[in-house]
C-alpha cells in the first residue's frame, strides 16, 4: 500500500472537521475521495501533507508512519500536494515556478528532465513558459500547479479539486492529463466534487460524509451504488 | 588574459565615500550636513534590514526599532562601563566594534526569541504581536534605573563617525544583496509570494521566516548601537512605535522588496525632513507669515500621500539598481 490512513481525526479548535476517516491508496492506482462541501476532503489532504495536525489516528506512507510530520519534510519523502485554488507563484514566470518546485532536488539535470516531462503532458504550459504565472488563465494555472508537483516528483500526487472553476472543456482536458500522469507511474489521490468525472477515471473510491468515510469500493461499484447515484451523481 | 573586474557597487561606494570625505575636508559640507548624512546611513541600515523581513519575506513587522533599542542599550551600556573602568579607551575603535557586535547579537537573540513563537501568525496578527513587542522593549528601558529609566542612557562616548557608519552600511548592503540573490533569499521571496505553495515545494517556511527575522534584528541592533554612539544618548522614545513606522514608511516609499529603494528613501526622507525644517523657517522669515516648524510634518505627510497615490509600488517598485545587483558570470 502506498498510503494507509487509519481513524484520522482533525479539529480546528473545538470544531472537528474530520472525525473518523480511514482509507487506503494502492501503488500505481487512482483513488478518489468524493463528498459534499464541508465533508472534510480538503482537510484530509492537508493532514496527509502535514499542513494540519492530526488529533488522533495514523497516516502511513510507503510503510513509514508520517503522522504529524512537517510539510517540508514530507516533500522529499515523495508527497506532492496540489492545493485547492492552485496557489502558484504569480510574479514568477511559468519556467521559474517549475524550477522552484525542484527546491528539494540537488540534481539540476533531473529538474530539467522533469520539466521536459511536464511540457510533454501539458503542451499549453510549454507555450507559456516565459509568461508570468499570474497572467495564465485558470485552467493553465491548474496545469502549472500540477506540473509543479510533477517536477517536485514523489510517489503520490494529492490533487485537491483540480476541476474547480474551470470551463467544462478544460475539465475534460485536466482529467485526461491526470490519467496520463498516472500511466507514467504516479499514484494519485484525487479529491473532487465533480463525482461523475472523478469516478470515471478512478480505480477506487471513498465517500466522505460530515467527517466520516461512509461508503467505499471500486470506482465502478461506487458509481452504481444507488445512494451515491442519488446524492452525488444526480441520477 | 582575463580582465579583473571590480564590482560596480564597490566602485560606487568608494567614490561616494571619497566625495563626501573630500567635501567635508574642504569645508564645503559642515558638521550639520555630515550629521544628517550619518543619520541617513543609519536609516539605510534600518530600512534595508526591515526590508528583508517585510519586503522580501513578506512578514509585516511593526517593532523594528525595538531591536534597534536593544542594540543601542546593550552596546551603550558596555561602552560606558568600559569607559568608566579605563578612560583612555575612547580612541580604541576595536573595542567599540566589539560592543556594537554584542548589541547586534543581543538584538538578534531577542529577534529569534520573539520570532520563533510569533511567526506562526500571519499578516495583521503578526503586526500586532511585533507592535506589542516594540512597546514592551520601550517600557522595559523606561523602567530600568541602571540605564537611566525615562531620562535615557547618558554619557555614551561618541564613537560613531562617518567612516565607521559608512563601512557598516556598505557591509550591510553587500550582505543583504548576497542573501537576497542566494537560494535562501529565493526561499524567502517564495514565502512572500505564496506561503502555502512554498511549504508544498518543500521549503521550511518557519525556518526561513525566523532566519529573516533574526538577521533583520541583528542589523537593526547594529544600527541602534551606531545611533546611540552618534548622538551620545539612548532614550526610550527613540525606539517607540512611531519610529518603527518611520522606517516602515521608508521601505514603502522606496518600494517594498527593493534595496535600492530603501537606500534612496532613507536618504531622501531624512534629508527632506531636515530640509523642510530649514525651508519653512526661511519662508516664515521672508514672508512674515505665522508658520512654525511644525508645518514641516504636514508637508512631509502630504508628500508621502502623493507618492502612494501616484507611485503605489514605491519609487523603485521591486526593481533593483544595476549597481547593487551581483553581476552574473558570463
Amino acid at each position: 500500500m502506498m498510503l494507509v490512513v487509519k481513524n484520522l481525526k482533525v479539529s480546528y479548535g473545538k470544531i472537528e472537521a474530520i472525525k473518523d476517516v480511514s482509507f487506503e491508496v494502492p501503488d500505481g492506482k487512482i483513488v478518489t475521495l468524493i463528498g459534499a462541501n464541508g465533508a472534510g476532503k480538503t482537510t484530509t489532504l492537508r493532514a496527509i501533507s502535514g499542513l494540519e495536525k492530526c488529533a488522533a489516528g495514523s497516516i502511513e506512507f510507503d510503510g513509514k508512519n508520517i503522522t504529524n510530520m512537517e510539510a517540508h519534510k514530507l516533500v522529499p519523502l515523495g508527497i506532492s500536494h496540489v492545493p485547492e485554488g492552485r496557489k502558484i507563484f504569480p510574479t514568477l514566470t511559468v519556467r521559474e515556478n517549475l524550477e522552484l518546485a525542484g527546491w528539494t532536488l540537488k540534481d539540476k539535470k533531473l529538474i530539467k528532465e522533469r520539466m521536459e516531462d511536464v511540457f510533454e503532458v501539458f503542451p499549453r504550459i510549454k507555450e507559456r513558459a516565459n509568461q508570468l504565472g499570474g497572467t495564465l488563465s485558470g485552467g493553465e494555472q491548474q496545469m502549472l500547479a500540477v506540473g509543479r508537483a510533477l517536477v517536485t516528483g514523489g510517489k503520490i500526487l494529492l490533487l485537491d479539486e483540480p476541476s474547480m472553476g474551470l470551463a467544462p472543456v478544460l475539465v475534460d482536458e485536466i482529467f485526461h492529463q491526470i490519467v496520463e500522469i498516472n500511466k507514467r507511474g504516479m499514484t494519485v489521490l484525487l479529491v473532487e466534487q465533480n463525482a461523475a468525472e472523478a469516478l470515471d477515471i478512478a480505480d477506487f473510491a471513498y465517500v466522505l460524509e460530515v467527517g466520516y468515510t461512509t461508503i467505499s469500493g471500486t470506482a465502478k461499484e461506487i458509481a452504481e451504488d444507488p445512494r451515491v447515484r442519488e446524492a452525488y451523481l444526480g441520477v | 588574459m582575463t580582465k579583473v573586474k571590480l564590482p560596480k557597487f564597490l566602485i560606487a561606494s568608494v567614490v561616494f565615500y571619497a566625495i563626501i570625505e573630500a567635501l567635508f575636508r574642504l569645508e564645503v559640507l559642515n558638521g550639520y550636513i555630515l550629521h544628517i548624512i550619518n543619520q541617513s546611513l543609519i536609516f539605510v541600515i534600518l530600512a534595508a534590514s526591515l526590508n528583508l523581513i517585510n519586503g522580501i519575506t513578506g512578514q509585516f513587522s511593526l517593532g523594528h526599532m525595538g531591536f534597534a533599542g536593544v542594540g543601542a542599550y546593550v552596546s551603550g551600556t558596555l561602552t560606558t562601563i568600559i569607559l568608566k573602568l579605563n578612560p583612555t579607551v575612547t580612541s580604541n575603535m576595536g573595542i567599540f566594534v566589539l560592543c556594537l557586535l554584542a548589541g547586534g547579537v543581543a538584538a538578534a537573540f531577542i529577534g529569534f526569541l520573539i520570532g520563533f513563537p510569533s511567526l506562526r501568525l500571519k499578516g495583521d496578527y503578526l503586526a500586532i504581536v511585533t507592535l506589542g513587542f516594540g512597546e514592551i522593549i520601550r517600557t522595559v528601558f523606561n523602567n530600568i534605573d541602571y540605564v537611566g529609566g525615562p531620562r535615557g542612557l547618558l554619557g555614551i562616548p561618541k564613537f560613531s563617525n562617518f567612516t565607521l557608519i559608512f563601512i557598516a552600511a556598505f557591509l550591510l548592503i553587500v550582505i543583504m544583496r548576497n542573501i537576497i540573490q542566494s537560494s535562501h533569499g529565493r526561499a524567502m521571496l517564495s514565502i512572500r509570494e505564496n506561503e502555502l505553495a512554498a511549504d508544498l515545494v518543500g521549503i521550511n517556511t518557519t525556518q526561513y521566516k525566523v532566519m529573516a527575522f533574526t538577521i533583520g534584528a541583528f542589523f537593526a541592533g547594529i544600527a541602534g548601537g551606531l545611533l546611540a554612539h552618534l548622538i551620545q544618548l539612548a532614550h526610550p522614545t527613540q525606539f517607540g512605535f512611531i519610529k518603527s513606522v518611520e522606517v516602515l514608511i521608508m521601505i514603502y516609499a522606496g518600494g517594498v522588496g527593493s534595496m535600492t529603494g530603501s537606500i534612496i528613501a532613507a536618504f531622501g526622507l531624512t534629508f527632506l525632513s531636515e530640509g523642510l525644517r530649514i525651508g519653512i523657517r526661511a519662508l516664515a522669515d521672508a514672508t512674515n507669515l505665522p508658520i512654525g516648524g511644525e508645518w514641516r510634518m504636514v508637508i512631509y505627510s502630504l508628500l508621502l500621500i502623493f507618492i502612494m497615490l501616484f507611485r503605489t509600488e514605491g519609487l523603485m517598485g521591486t526593481k533593483e539598481s544595476r549597481i547593487i545587483k551581483i553581476e552574473e558570470a558570463d
